[in-house]
């Protein structure tokens, strides 16, 4: 008799374990599902909340004025809001930091890949890595304190905050993201195409000119977009550097706002809640976005298309 | 010699041939010498920032300066509410971005069937690696502050750099986790463990290094951000501290903090920066010369780490 009831109560109590198992099971990735959609919410919320805010301040200013205008002058009696006279300097700047990346970033990136020994290529990289992780309100300091003093002892007449100091810093700022990456796809090019150049009695140098770097050259144009997103999208070291006033001026001897100091510069001040100034800081906001979302996106269908397969 | 004079156009080229290696081979020795001129100029950069810091906020490295709320006389202006401040966010921002992150990782790597689901996700995770800082500082001023009715608060900047953080430990989950042989997981399903089972006793455990690496980078990173937290409007003179969180009487932990006005380090070091007198100047100095070593620290020992890791590992 008990025999035959025994295993009758453990296969029940089984499966009702396995129940409370299964349903303990869907719980949980529903839980992970939920953390891993919240990405997914927060972009839905930033162009939210950018396009919300945005949407009465085009109501004032119409998008035409916005983008042709080339005064930004929201403190003033009349005001004007072209958004030109802060693009100019963000171009300004970013221009300057790839003048100063580009070569240094591709130079770096063609010596780890190409002709450093091992040992150096294990130092160099945690030095690039602990210069990505340098706060850039210390690049800030940097750039007033060190790199504009000893412009102005080659150029006297050099303003105290000025484009030109602020860009190299930040051009140094963005050599390792140029490098690390451009490296990166160097690397995944294969050795066999190294071994047919050196092969023919190619040097080094003609192997990593006329070969690696066409090889890879899609991931090192999208290093270089990448770079650029950073460099339009950095905030701390214009906005300590490079002055405050909205000028529309290319010239890197003077001083400008960036749309990203312009941000800084307002909400330092007492900012009256759904007023104008408060909603300009978003339509610049918005402004800087789609700039560096074209970018990013640009960088990554560029990687993805011209990528070469092996 | 009589051979040369009897060829004399292949000893020519032979001779042009070896002045064109020649050339070749200086200009080899040329790039290689300027690729380490290039990395030595970067390495030096960073040793100048580093003692440049050190060395002209060494006259404040003293105890008063960290146990002195900021002043108008520079002498006696000091960051203790600039480092607790810093610590109480960044508790905020450990608490909400690693459970989170991890979570999204585990999903990503070891739930997600490929399908457009996951497709937006992945394509949403590394977009928002590329959005730039300050556009975190508008959506936590926009939502954090005012819809949501948080204020200027150590919760909306601990939030608010989560937020910031979340890609990286997202990313630093997915690689450690990606690197787990599929035997494990086959071992682990053998003797009847279920997926969650699997994933929590084995797969989290074995990629804790990785994941602690990414956690350590995007806290470093967390540390020194200042444009979003400017931008939710922290104030940036703070003569007070918040409430603590630990008290004597029960239930000992009080959350009041969470809500209280703060200050952090980077920004009481730009408002340092922005003043004209030069002695606000070298507060500055110091203050960024303790931002600098902390990220310093805890970035060499992130890397540290991974190095430490990717040696000992032999699945």
């Amino acid at each position: 008799m008990n025999t035959s009831v025994m295993p009758q109560t453990i296969i029940s109590t089984r499966l009702a374990k396995n129940f409370r198992r299964n349903i303990m099971e869907r719980m949980i990735e529903f839980a992970l599902l939920c953390s891993a959609a919240f990405a997914v919410f927060v972009t839905c919320a930033i162009v939210y909340v950018l396009v919300s805010e945005a949407i009465p301040f085009f109501q004032h200013v119409s998008i035409y004025d916005f983008l042709t205008d080339t005064v930004w002058t929201p403190n003033y009696s009349i005001k004007h809001y072209g958004i030109m006279a802060l693009i100019s300097g963000t171009l300004t700047t970013t221009f300057i930091a790839l003048i100063v990346a580009v070569p240094l970033g591709t130079i770096t990136a063609i010596y780890l890949s190409e002709f450093a020994s091992h040992k150096v290529r294990e130092t160099a990289k945690p030095i690039l890595e602990l210069l990505v992780g340098v706060p850039t309100v210390v690049f800030g300091y940097f750039a007033l304190m060190l790199v504009t003093p000893l412009l102005q002892k080659i150029y006297p007449d050099l303003p105290l905050f000025n484009m030109l100091g602020a860009g190299i810093v930040m051009g140094i700022m963005i050599v390792p993201y140029i490098a690390s990456l451009a490296e990166d796809s160097m690397r995944a090019v294969p050795m066999a195409m190294r071994e047919g150049a050196y092969a023919m009695g190619a040097t080094r140098f003609q192997t990593a000119i006329r070969v690696i770097t066409p090889a890879a050259i899609s991931g090192i144009i999208a290093a270089y977009i990448l770079a650029i997103s950073r460099a339009v999208g950095e905030t701390m070291i214009v906005a300590i550097a490079a002055g405050q006033q909205p000028t529309f001026t290319f010239n890197p001897i003077e001083g400008a706002a960036t749309i990203t100091s312009y941000i800084v510069s307002v909400a330092l001040g007492d900012l009256e809640h759904g007023g104008i100034g408060y909603q300009s800081i978003f339509a610049a906001g918005l402004t800087l976005l789609i700039m560096t979302l074209l970018l990013n996106i640009l960088g990554h269908m560029i990687r993805k298309k011209y990528r070469e397969r092996y | 010699m009589v051979k040369n004079k009897k060829q004399p156009a292949v000893i020519k080229d032979l001779e042009s041939i070896r002045a064109m290696i020649r050339r070749h081979k200086r200009n080899d020795l040329i790039f290689a010498a300027v690729g380490m001129f290039v990395i030595a100029s970067l390495t030096i950069t960073l040793l100048v920032l580093f003692l440049d810091l050190i060395l002209d906020g060494y006259p404040r490295f003293t105890l008063d300066f960290f146990t002195n709320y900021p002043s108008r006389k520079p002498e006696i202006a000091g960051i203790l509410s600039a480092w607790v401040g810093s610590s109480l966010v960044l508790l905020v921002t450990f608490f909400v971005a690693v459970p989170l992150g991890i979570a999204a990782g585990v999903y990503l790597e070891e739930y997600a069937k490929k399908n457009w689901t996951s497709d937006i996700i992945e394509i949403n995770v590394s977009n928002l690696a590329g959005v730039p800082s300050i556009i975190y500082g508008l959506l936590a001023l926009g939502l954090f502050v005012y819809a949501f009715g948080l204020g200027q608060s150590i919760l909306s900047a601990g939030l608010t750099l989560a937020l910031l953080m979340l890609p990286i430990v997202i990313v630093s989950t997915r690689e450690a986790i990606r690197a787990i042989p599929i035997h494990i997981r086959e071992a682990a399903y053998a003797v009847g463990a279920t997926k969650w089972q699997v994933v929590y006793d084995h797969v989290i455990q074995y990629s804790y290094g990785g994941i602690l690496t990414g956690v350590i980078i995007g806290m470093a990173r967390a540390i020194g951000e200042t444009a979003p937290i400017i931008t939710i409007g922290a104030l940036t003179f703070i003569a007070f501290l918040p409430p603590t969180p630990v008290t004597v009487d029960p239930p000992f932990l009080n959350f009041e903090w969470l809500s209280s006005g703060f200050t952090v380090l980077p920004i009481q070091m730009f408002n340092w920066i922005s003043r004209p007198q030069h002695a606000f100047h070298i507060n500055a100095a110091a203050t960024g010369a303790i931002i600098i070593i902390l990220t310093a620290l805890m970035n060499g020992a992130a890397i540290k780490l991974r190095y430490n890791i990717r040696k000992k590992i032999k699945w």
